[in-house]
């Protein structure tokens, strides 16, 4: 599938790297095809667990570092509108939901997007991800024309619960682009580089698969996750 | 950071004793321990900037090590604790990292608030 032309692109996730391993080629792309982007990213990883061993960040060091990175996976996607947000690294889902909601609605009437990107509720895993999918189903739920809304859905079930992602995007021609996004964020992915390098040199065809392709799921209405709110 | 070691840490803790401090406290096994291990029962807890002021703290034992705070009506405590910093904001920073170089338990300690 080629990524088609949006009059502007929203994503919201709640921590620096969600957009690296998801989503950061059809951003570039988007950039590259001239449709403006927004990155809203709701936290700066303040709980991450790689600090080291011996150890190069503590608790309180750990965000100046994410946030460095974070601006440094912008820069390498060419993306210039990098919304830092404030929240708290784990807090997201004991945040008011009304006041979640309101953020994104603000986000949404200030850009009006034609698509908006975050994870799909009850596939995302972490409870952030989740808390920051609830929050903008229930925007864009609200609204009278709703922009494409794309969710990436990475839970052991998904597949079983919501068959093959709908939305497939080739994004060979700017693996570097996705591969330096990645590496922006070394001080959390690392390792996880590493082991990735190793599988790409052994020809491993999940891995490259997943450098080529990202993968979204169209949110589907008729199935919402809630029946109110 | 660097590895404990007692007596240096035991100064540290000293310093503190007997004054208001916010404190941090947390344990984790990260938010990915069942996507990665169905069966894995995740539990943890986090508390940042309430205040406490102890009598008497105390770090004891091998690495990783334990140490506690007693109040005047309850204590704190964490284990697994094996680095330890006075950063630059004079602030007592403890912490347990596995040998994967991940974050376990933190306890830390300062006379001004943490950030948010
Ligand atoms: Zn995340």
């Amino acid at each position: 599938m080629t990524i088609p032309q949006e009059r502007h692109v929203l994503v919201v996730f709640p921590h620096p790297d969600d957009e690296a391993f998801g989503v950061s080629g059809t951003i570039t792309t988007h950039i590259k095809q001239g449709n403006p982007v927004t990155y809203a990213c709701l936290t700066l990883g303040e709980m991450g667990r790689n600090l080291g061993n011996p150890p190069f960040a503590t608790r309180e060091s750990l965000p100046v570092i994410r946030k460095k990175e974070l601006q440094a996976s912008a820069d390498a996607m060419g993306l210039t509108d990098l919304r830092m947000m404030g929240l708290r690294d784990k807090t997201i889902e004991f945040e008011d939901d009304e006041k979640m909601v309101g953020l994104m609605t603000d986000l949404i009437e200030e850009l009006n997007p034609s698509k908006i990107v975050t994870f799909y509720p009850d596939f995302a895993v972490h409870p952030d991800h989740e808390a920051t999918a609830r929050a903008v189903v229930r925007a864009v739920r609200r609204m009278k024309d709703r922009p494409t809304l794309h969710c990436v859905a990475f839970a052991n079930n998904t597949l079983e619960m919501l068959g093959q992602p709908d939305v497939v995007y080739d994004i060979r021609e700017v693996r570097d682009q996705k591969m330096n996004s990645m590496k922006a964020h070394i001080s959390q992915t690392a390792w996880m580089l590493e082991e990735m390098e190793h599988k790409l040199q052994q020809g491993d065809t999940e891995t490259e698969n997943w450098l080529t392709k990202e993968r979204f799921y169209n949110y589907r209405w008729n199935e919402d996750f809630e029946k109110s709110f | 950071m660097e590895l404990v070691e007692v007596k240096k840490l035991q100064v540290e803790l000293d310093a503190f004793a007997g004054r208001d401090v916010y404190l941090h406290l947390e344990t984790t096994n990260g938010s990915y321990a069942t996507h990665f291990n169905e069966g894995f029962f995740n539990a943890g807890a986090f508390i940042r900037n309430v205040v406490i002021n102890y009598e008497l703290g105390k770090v004891v034992g091998d690495s990783p090590h334990r140490v506690g705070l007693k109040l005047p009506h309850g204590w704190v405590y964490a284990q697994g604790i094996t680095h330890y910093e006075l950063d630059d904001q004079g602030r007592l920073l403890l912490a347990g990292h596995d040998g994967t170089g991940k974050l376990a338990v933190a306890l830390q300690i300062s006379e001004t608030p943490f950030s948010y």
